[in-house]
């Protein structure tokens, strides 16, 4: 009940995609169908990706020190930094959506914008295994120029839109952590 | 995928080995933030599953795969942009568009936008960022991918 009553909403919405969804091959709607199909899928490929990803969010948050992740990934830290952004951005899987709840625990042990905006575009364009797969699919040469083009324009742009907000005193919700 | 699960497990075995209590702990701060976000991971699907309803592969092919280059590019960045696609249902599709003549600044401008910009992802992107810096770096992001559609359109001699 205490959830019908903070997001009536979400609730309403999700109610209605899941008759519409379980509906559909009732009543032969053939876009109904494709449409379920297409959710159960992605949602089967949630649920593979997301308890590990959290439960490593978890461990990261009790046994990593605020110090530590100020020192390298915060305000005092130096253009390095943004290195090891782009490198720890590497080794994640999945994509933005995956990103974004490890980009907000790095801010929560206090890595500065900049970092947290490199880390989410730097996950997108240039995670490990989706590059190798790019790289058969279209060529080395395809690749390596995409990532010679976007990789500094990411740095660079997210560095600058960090300071801005930074200097705003901008913060991230903290909704998703508590409240 | 697998190298995930085995990190995981040997990371929660070692934390478990050197304090059980401060693993319980990140187990707690796990599910608490996964069941935070689990509508707004929710309401995204559904919006994932919709868009590629009514954006479907032979359409993308058809349009993407054109002789205008410009109407190519054009909707290259509009589908990339509004859509997110795992990498193994997006890379074999770019090799498919390349086998029917798409030009390679339109796979630029595709597959950069949909790595990058996220307008289905944009609620999801809101509940972590908030609006106003969800919204600059997804349109800082559709700007890096335009220059890097028209950088490699010059490299593959495809402009000007």
């Amino acid at each position: 009940m205490k959830i019908l009553k903070q997001h009536p909403w979400a609730v309403g919405v999700g109610a209605l995609f899941s008759i519409f969804m379980l509906g559909s091959p009732y009543i032969g709607f053939a876009p109904g169908e494709a449409i379920g199909r297409n959710f159960l899928s992605f949602l089967g490929q949630m649920f593979k990706v997301l308890p590990p990803i959290f439960i490593l969010i978890g461990l990261f948050d009790v046994w990593v020190k605020t110090e530590t992740v100020e020192k390298y990934l915060g305000h005092g830290s130096g253009p390095l930094s943004y290195l090891w952004a782009v490198l720890l951005a590497g080794t994640t899987v999945g994509g933005l959506h995956v990103a974004l709840p490890i980009a907000h625990a790095l801010y929560v042990k206090r890595a500065k914008l900049g970092i947290v905006l490199v880390f989410l575009s730097a996950a997108g364009i240039c995670r490990v295994p989706m590059t190798l797969f790019e790289a058969s699919f279209l060529g080395w040469r395809f690749t390596c120029i995409r990532f010679a083009i976007s990789l500094p324009l990411v740095v660079f742009s997210s560095a600058v839109v960090g300071c801005w907000f930074d200097r705003r005193r901008y913060r991230l919700p903290d909704s998703v952590i508590n409240g | 995928m697998l190298i995930l699960y085995i990190i995981t497990v040997l990371l929660l075995g070692s934390s478990l080995l050197a304090n059980p209590h401060k693993t319980g702990r990140a187990l707690q701060v796990a599910l608490q933030r996964f069941m935070k976000i689990a509508p707004a991971f929710l309401g995204m699907l559904v919006l994932v599953a919709v868009a590629l309803y009514l954006v479907p592969d032979h359409l993308l092919v058809r349009v993407l795969a054109r002789e205008n280059k410009w109407i190519a590019v054009g909707s290259a960045l509009g589908f990339g942009s509004v859509s997110i696609m795992p990498g193994f249902i997006a890379f074999p599709l770019c090799g498919i568009l390349l086998d029917r003549g798409a030009l390679y600044m339109v796979l630029s401008a595709f597959s950069t936008t949909l790595m990058m910009v996220g307008v289905v992802t944009f609620p999801l992107e809101k509940t972590y960022l908030g609006a106003w810096l969800a919204l600059s770096r997804n349109a800082v992001s559709f700007i890096i991918a335009a220059v890097v559609m028209i950088a490699t359109g010059f490299f593959f001699g495809e402009l000007p």
